[in-house]
């Protein structure tokens, strides 16, 4: 086996020096009722060969986004990723190191860590933020959690334009937790009154920006009105490309603002692993969730980093932790901020307004029959079809443009069955946009 | 150590490098992008001023980060024994595997009829997983250990909750040797942790666990091989015991490579276990994550599986991603469907071993650590007796009256090329050190180690004191300050620290 670099002369000297005569007295305390006499029922090892043909075959059943004008968004967004950032992910001290535990040694990861810490502080304009998290959906879980522990309240108002599986998430955590929710129902466009169910009971509002549905809005007042009452204001992004052309979450007036990572950095994956981001203001760091790396000096007085403030974490506080989270998104966060530091903020600003300029091209060829609901939008928007999006969807997918999603994919029941949502990258061409306009053309005729 | 200082603050091949913010500037760009074409906005005049992020071009980029990568020890570069952490081998197959635009370049909405391949390839891991554990579910989308140990936990809330028990079944069993997740778990379920004492063999002392039975437990949470490296002899006295009074049993399965192929969870009378697939099946810990975390399920908590679901009709596969009346689930843990990426690297390392292979793996991974734990054991002090499995527990009182600690034993290995085991964990043992060699090591390595470590002690007890108080010597840092940076924390760049320092 070409992992395991022992073999069986290795094994007997061993076992001679340990002192039995087989592997099997080694396992002598698992329950004789317990012990498999042999393999389970499964395929014998094969060569590597052999494992690359059948995953390559696998692999050829999915259409990959590149392969075709491809429009889908909804939380996982495709763009352009500069060849040397997946070079450097697999650089091995980076790609096959643990947790940077001992710091002496693990500074590479630190420092990493440190600058990407200040480029999600700066991006999102808030004071801090932490190492990075699983994802957008589990960092908005825990911003609600957080908000409660700040605000020693326990109920949180949730836009009806979150995406949907974050707040199935919120959901999930808050119901289990013994939380209380009022999630406000889904509405495509138009004004949405959170400001109005604000109370004092209330520790925090969620809202996403821009929303699932691609709308900008300014949350300025709203923040003003939870402050008013002694809550917070919680912002959520999907599409962290955007945050380079739009007003920051903190010049807002948010006290929390989490998101998904995976636009800048990262592959579409197919969902995972993708990589949370989650900051906030100074003033609420000792609630936080997540890891943390600070900076130091070592007994030379040489500049150093190290995890820091890990009295909130689970293996100091055990059941008195901010959050039961063990790791974060390392290596994903490590692509992120190399792709950050090839952009710059001057790139990162160019590649947001293509983005946004795409959509404004896209907007353009659909023409008005087929214009979005939303007013404003970045480099997404919702269009209202003459017949279900689900079948649209899979037609165009038969003519070879992945075109949007159907809405009622992920808001079932609430009548929006003829509502897609359709995003447009950087990556997308003139070649693409003609073809898509010209598919749904002939769909719905 | 050479006694001058450089002109350039480089030692050779040690580069000094600093901080983005001091080497690169806004305007600079490592990417070619195309000009906008200035279309009129639709932002509703929500725009931002240029972010204040320093940009690189591309060769000074890469130059910057494979400088700050040489300053991190690596499992490719050598051994990496950290205890409970599993640092096995990362092969690079599966990274080859997980990059086939196939795999990485599919979005997780794209029409299910487009990636018939991608949910083949869940659903032949979730078999692979089922078949090893012996359990009829599993969960896939646990982003990490840690999200496992909340799915399973959920999942036994769940049936709670369905059998009307809710307010009444509020206490977990927690072994005092646990790894903190379990607790913080635990309580954010809103549960009442309870902790169980270890006895003198490094089990849960199965007297304290009877004792604490009763119809307000809800479960407990065990892991097994235990955090000391030990099998629960008890274990399936344990599993009968708590289903008798009407809890679950959720084992932590952070250890499971010390008996995949050779013991099946699902005959210990467990209801519910995470399986780390940067442990056991080798997705690489980069760096502290990705990591991933799919939790096998019991019949009994089965129905309660979180979304989505795979479900295959006529041949085609389709996902259930919403409640609906038909299904029990739990709801969602997370967006779309869990970790792809590492599904990919985990099945390949899979089917490279296939059954005969694993089951290798778990007999070479308990052989490495029993060796270490023989060959070490007549000059540092083992806690427990008897075989281990797959990590050997030492504690200090073999440094007893040296005046030197597990710290300074544990940097000393670093200045001889070692990254040090875990720690001062579990926390029953003073001052712990948990060696775990993984099977991915060969016989001379652990020679060269266990030789190394006899040194060690050996310089320890004759007092060579500076070898180990002023440890490392040759890392790129020296030891850092922990309490200034927690004092007074640092967490981003601010454009003064420097100057100001240096004032």
């Amino acid at each position: 086996m070409r992992y395991l670099p022992l073999n069986q002369h290795d094994r007997q000297d061993m076992l001679a020096k340990i002192g039995v005569g087989s592997i099997d007295d080694l396992f002598v305390d698992v329950p004789q009722a317990a012990r498999l006499k042999e393999p389970v029922a499964l395929p014998k090892h094969a060569s590597e060969m052999n494992v690359e043909r059948h995953l390559t075959s696998l692999a050829a059943q999915n259409t990959a986004a590149s392969s075709v004008p491809f429009f889908v968004g909804g939380g996982a967004y495709k763009h352009h990723v500069p060849a040397s950032v997946d070079y450097i992910i697999q650089r091995s001290e980076f790609l096959t190191s643990y947790t940077p535990y001992q710091p002496e040694i693990t500074q590479g990861t630190l420092q990493y860590l440190f600058e990407f810490q200040t480029q999600v502080a700066e991006l999102t304009g808030m004071e801090v933020a932490n190492a990075s998290m699983y994802d957008g959906s589990t960092s908005a879980g825990e911003a609600v959690l957080m908000a409660h522990r700040v605000t020693r309240r326990s109920k949180a108002i949730i836009s009806g334009r979150l995406h949907p599986h974050y707040r199935g998430v919120i959901e999930n955590l808050s119901e289990m937790g013994g939380f209380e929710l009022d999630c406000v129902p889904i509405t495509v466009a138009g004004e949405e009154d959170l400001g109005g169910k604000i109370d004092d009971q209330t520790s925090c509002v969620v809202v996403q920006y821009p929303d699932f549905f691609g709308s900008v809005n300014d949350f300025t007042a709203l923040a003003q009105t939870a402050h008013d009452h002694g809550a917070l204001l919680i912002v959520v992004f999907t599409e962290a490309v955007a945050l380079g052309l739009l007003k920051a979450p903190g010049d807002m007036g948010a006290d929390i603002v989490v998101g998904e990572g995976q636009s800048i950095g990262n592959g579409l994956n197919f969902g995972g692993p993708y990589v949370g981001l989650f900051a906030t203001r100074q003033k609420f760091l000792r609630q936080m969730p997540g890891r943390l790396c600070g900076e130091t000096v070592d007994q030379d007085g040489q500049r150093g980093y190290v995890l820091t403030l890990s009295t909130r974490e689970q293996h100091i506080r055990r059941d008195k932790a901010t959050s039961n989270i063990c790791t974060n998104s390392g290596l994903c966060a490590l692509a992120f901020t190399i792709h950050m530091t090839l952009l710059g903020g001057t790139g990162l600003a160019q590649l947001a307004t293509l983005n946004h300029e795409r959509m404004l091209m896209l907007v353009e060829k659909l023409g008005p029959n087929l214009a979005p609901v939303n007013e404003t939008f970045f480099n997404e928007v919702t269009v209202r079809l003459p017949r279900p999006a689900k079948e649209v969807v899979e037609a165009l997918a038969a003519r070879g443009v992945l075109g949007g999603i159907d809405v009622s994919r992920l808001c079932p029941d609430v009548g929006l069955e003829n509502y897609l949502l359709i995003a447009a990258t950087e990556t997308v061409t003139e070649a693409d946009l003609d073809a898509f306009a010209l598919g749904l053309q002939e769909v719905l005729s | 150590m050479s006694d001058f200082e450089t002109f350039s603050g480089h030692r050779g091949l040690q580069l000094e490098e600093g901080l983005i913010f001091e080497i690169g500037s806004e305007a600079r760009s490592g990417v070619d992008l195309e000009t906008p074409k200035g279309l009129a906005l639709k932002l509703g005049g929500l725009t931002r001023t240029t972010p204040k992020l320093p940009g690189l071009a591309e060769p000074e980029a890469v130059r910057h980060y494979v400088r700050l990568s040489q300053k991190n020890h690596s499992i490719d570069a050598g051994l990496y024994p950290l205890g409970s952490c599993t640092m096995k081998h990362n092969p690079r197959l599966n990274e080859k595997m997980a990059r086939l635009p196939g795999f990485g370049d599919i979005h997780p909405l794209q029409p299910i009829s487009t990636v018939q391949g991608a949910l083949g390839l869940m659903d032949e891991l979730a078999h692979w997983l089922k078949t090893l554990t012996g359990m009829p579910e599993v969960a896939l989308s646990p982003k990490a250990g840690a999200h496992g140990e909340l799915c399973g936990m959920m999942a036994i809330r769940a049936a709670i909750e369905a059998r009307g028990e809710l307010a009444t079944r509020k206490r977990v069993l927690v072994p005092e040797s646990a790894h903190g997740t379990n607790p913080a778990t635990a309580a954010l379920l809103g549960f009442i942790v309870d902790e169980i004492p270890a006895n003198l063999h490094g089990r849960v002392d199965l007297d304290a666990f009877r004792a604490k039975l009763g119809d307000d437990v809800a479960a407990i949470m065990l892991t097994n091989p235990n955090t000391c490296g030990l099998f629960e002899r008890d274990i399936i006295d344990i599993a009968d015991a708590i289903h008798e009074v009407g809890g679950y049993f959720y084992c932590d399965g952070a250890n499971f490579n010390a008996i995949v192929g050779r013991v099946r969870p699902g005959d210990l009378g467990v209801d519910a276990m995470h399986i780390n697939l940067h442990k056991t099946f080798s997705t690489p810990h980069g760096g502290g994550g990705p990591g991933s975390g799919p939790t096998v399920l019991s019949e009994r908590l089965a129905p309660y599986a979180p979304l989505p679901l795979i479900v295959k009709r006529d041949g085609v596969y389709d996902l259930v991603e919403n409640e609906t009346s038909d299904n029990a689930s739990f709801g969602r843990m997370v967006a779309f469907h869990g970790q792809m990426g590492m599904f990919v690297r985990a099945l390949s390392y899979m089917l490279s071993h296939g059954s005969d292979g694993l089951r290798q793996v778990a007999e070479d991974a308990v052989l490495n650590a029993n060796y270490i734990l023989a060959s070490l054991k007549d000059v540092m002090s083992a806690s427990f007796e008897g075989p281990c499995m797959h990590e050997a527990l030492f504690d200090d009182r073999f440094l007893k009256d040296t005046g030197i600690d597990t710290l300074d034993f544990a940097k000393a290995m670093i200045d001889e090329g070692y990254h040090p085991m875990t720690m001062y964990f579990p926390l029953v043992v003073h001052g712990a050190m948990l060696i775990e060699p993984t099977e991915t090591e060969s016989k001379q390595t652990l020679d060269q180690f266990i030789y190394v470590m006899r040194k060690l002690t050996e310089a320890a007890k004759a007092g060579d004191m500076d070898r180990f108080k002023k440890a490392p010597h040759f890392a790129p840092r020296k030891r850092l300050d922990e309490t200034k940076a927690a004092r007074q924390p640092v967490l981003k760049y601010q454009r003064n620290t420097l100057a100001e320092a240096a004032e």
